[in-house]
């Protein structure tokens, strides 16, 4: 065949057009719905300890969802968003990283944040915005961050972790530190252009990163296929960027974990960034703000009910004799009150102190901040019963 | 001593921090070997190698995306965007990102090796799209700081400054003066403090108050007004944010009158937050109105580009009023 010599292309003689037909993308699963491994799959490599502290983990972050909608409903928090459904998706990858690599979260990865150590005090601490809050009380409930447990602060706009996460792995790269760096984000998010940035930038740079995609079927009310992308979701997209790619079952624990596994080898050894898309299903509204009635039938959400990765990896555990349905819910209700304890303990401690709402907008106030800080306390002296949070402790300054 | 024009003294700048620590890294659209459209990063691929002099894809949202994400991981970000007119894409990573890493996360994660340099300004008929001065944009935006340097000395060592500095910077070079602007410059390293005004001439007649390549035309004004008896204190404010609002103040409280001149337009410019403080600060010191001469309301244009730019006549007549007044 002939050869145009700039671009290294084999040339044609017949117009030919492409379409998706010519990708498309299988789906890796290994533990099928009811909890058997599929033929001709194979269990990863994982032994009981690592295998129930995930289970625990997912156990945690389905009470920890279910206690604080329900809190948000009461009125005690402003706001919540879950993730059931998607517990395997960031707890099954999580769970295949080193404690040394950075996450780059969306807001709904609380699960892998769970799996590295993040206290159910912390958690609750962000959630009620109080001065215990790593945070500071500053961001709304879920953005949560923690610099020892390497998992960067959550923001809201969309996407604008994805070209970070290039950034940060470029910079783990070129110290030779032998960590990468994983960033989740959901197919909604995936239409921004920071995505399409980053993931290009990422090929082009050969950086020890992991974009993973949570495929949950919505982005609020929007529906992914038809509504998000007119193609075979997000997969393709890394591979038209020259990208190792996997499109895996997100429900299924294991086939995040090993998929994750492999990518994280490829990015630390290889320098070869990859993308994995994990499909699944937001079973929760999209925030407590959200009613999914509005836009999607039971039916559809009993069918992936029937997927749950909980449930599923349950039913593996159980048939290993790992874990006995009893001994699950007494873990369960255990938890369950540790969660109830800590919401209690974390609504009843004050916001932070007011001098720090000028503290960390630059490494040091500058000199107008202060100005302003002043002018604000004398305005709170003033009317103290207008501002019941803060004008109580307002001198006596920091602790 | 060196002489060098303003491009050269930014190489300077570069070379210098790329020496001082392995953690600098250098990048944007056409910076690798090609040493930039403007040649600011020339020779620093040769010197420090592709990984830490290079080009970036044609995207400025991924080139400050990125830089926020090396900068977050500890490393001195130095992000070129080609022309100021183009950092808008990258709006939200400079407004919702940069600015915001350290406060939102309670200090847990910070930018602060982030600077981001941009050219900016007319004069040089570049139009619509390579003539903006976008400052006011981002002085909206608590967190970042904002800096214009007005020749090869300030701008080396303010640039070494920024680069250093605990916070993102946005570092917004006069394209006019890149190769017009030619004075001494230490050979050495040096720095410049930052939020820090400098005043260029003192006068006791009145204030005239610039920034970036508008000093020129402060000085050539005041050239002017002097053979009309009048004695202008000139003040470049060097940085946009945070300001130095007491070294201006000072000098209204002497001068009784200001000026204050900029290049872009004038609704909603930097002049009117300087006016609107410093009427404030020196209400019963002010013998006159404070002038704002600034570019007109419309999109920079191509053939009127004399007409519309802020010259030192303008100031002049300025000035003439302001005394008058």
């Amino acid at each position: 065949m002939a050869k145009d010599k700039q671009h290294q292309l084999d040339i044609v003689t017949k117009p030919e057009f492409l379409d998706g037909s010519a990708l498309k993308i299988p789906m890796f699963q290994i533990l099928a719905e009811d909890g058997t491994i599929r033929k001709g799959a194979e269990a990863p490599a994982m032994d009981k300890e690592l295998a129930l502290k995930i289970f625990d983990t997912m156990q945690f972050i389905r009470i920890l969802d279910e206690r604080m909608i329900a809190a948000q409903r009461q009125g005690r928090i402003s706001f919540y968003l879950s993730s059931l459904g998607e517990e395997a998706a960031s707890i099954g990858s999580a769970a295949a990283l080193d404690d040394g690599d950075m996450i780059m979260g969306q807001y709904r990865e609380q699960g892998a944040l769970a799996f590295r150590g993040f206290t159910v005090e912390q958690f609750m601490n962000q959630l009620f915005s109080n001065e215990r809050d790593l945070g500071k009380g500053r961001q709304m409930p879920v953005h949560y961050g923690c610099a020892d447990l390497n998992f960067m602060t959550i923001a809201s706009p969309l996407a604008t972790q994805i070209p970070q996460a290039t950034g940060y792995a470029y910079g783990q790269k070129m110290e030779k530190s032998g960590k990468c760096t994983i960033c989740y984000f959901g197919e909604g998010a995936a239409s921004e252009g920071d995505f399409h940035a980053a993931l290009n930038m990422a090929a082009v740079y050969k950086v020890p990163a992991i974009f993973f995609c949570r495929n949950n079927g919505y982005a609020i009310s929007t529906p992914s296929q038809g509504e998000q992308y007119a193609g075979d979701g997000i997969a393709p997209r890394g591979v038209a960027y020259g990208m190792k790619t996997i499109r895996v079952d997100g429900n299924d624990l294991f086939a995040v974990y090993q998929a994750t596994l492999l990518a994280r080898k490829l990015a630390v050894e290889e320098n070869e960034p990859v993308l994995i898309e994990g499909m699944s299903y937001r079973m929760a509204g999209h925030s407590t703000s959200d009613d999914p009635t509005g836009y999607r039938t039971r039916e559809e959400e009993d069918e992936w009910r029937a997927k749950d990765p909980v449930v599923r990896f349950q039913k593996w555990l159980q048939k290993q004799e790992w874990i006995t349905e009893e001994q699950a819910q007494e873990n369960y209700d255990s938890k369950k009150a540790a969660v109830l304890a800590a919401l209690k303990s974390a609504e009843t401690v004050p916001v932070p102190h007011i001098d720090e709402i000028i503290n960390d907008v630059y490494d040091t106030p500058p000199k107008h901040l202060k100005q302003q800080l002043e002018a604000l306390k004398a305005h709170i002296r003033k009317y103290p019963d207008a501002y019941p949070k803060t004008a109580s402790r307002i001198d006596g300054g920091e602790k | 001593m060196a002489k060098m024009n303003l491009l050269q003294a930014i190489n300077n700048a570069l070379d210098i921090a790329m020496a001082k620590s392995e953690k600098v890294y250098s990048f944007g659209e056409d910076t690798g070997s090609f040493g930039g459209v403007f040649r600011a990063t020339s020779g620093l691929t040769e010197r420090y190698g592709r990984h830490r002099n290079f080009n970036t894809p044609l995207v400025e949202q991924g080139i400050i995306g990125f830089a926020n994400g090396l900068a977050s991981q500890g490393s001195y970000a130095i992000a070129e965007i080609q022309f100021g007119d183009y950092i808008f894409p990258a709006f939200d990573q400079i407004v919702n990102e940069s600015a915001k890493f350290r406060y939102r996360s309670g200090n847990e994660f910070n930018v602060g090796g982030l600077t981001i340099r941009t050219p900016y300004g007319g004069g040089i008929a570049g139009g619509h799209y390579h003539s903006q001065s976008p400052e006011a944009y981002f002085a909206h935006t608590p967190g970042l700081k904002i800096v214009m340097p007005r020749n090869p000395y300030m701008a080396k060592g303010l640039l070494l400054s920024a680069i250093f500095d605990k916070n993102p910077v946005l570092f917004m070079e006069p394209k006019r003066l890149y190769r017009a602007s030619v004075g001494e410059v230490p050979e050495e390293e040096y720095t410049l403090e930052l939020g820090k005004a400098d005043i260029v001439k003192e006068g006791k007649d009145i204030t005239l108050l610039a920034w970036g390549a508008q000093v020129e035309m402060a000085e050539k004004a005041a050239e002017l007004a002097a053979k009309d008896g009048i004695d202008c204190e000139i003040i470049d404010l060097v940085s946009i944010l945070p300001w130095d609002v007491e070294t201006v103040a000072e000098s209204v409280r002497k001068t009784g009158r200001l000026v204050v001149t900029q290049e872009a337009p004038i609704t909603a410019g930097f002049a009117s937050e300087v006016a609107s403080t410093i009427q404030e600060e020196c209400f019963l010191y002010l013998e006159s109105p404070i002038a704002r001469v600034c570019g007109l309301d419309t999109p920079y244009p191509l053939s009127h580009e004399k007409e519309y730019f802020v010259d030192h006549l303008k100031v002049y007549e300025a000035i003439k009023a302001s005394m008058t007044y």
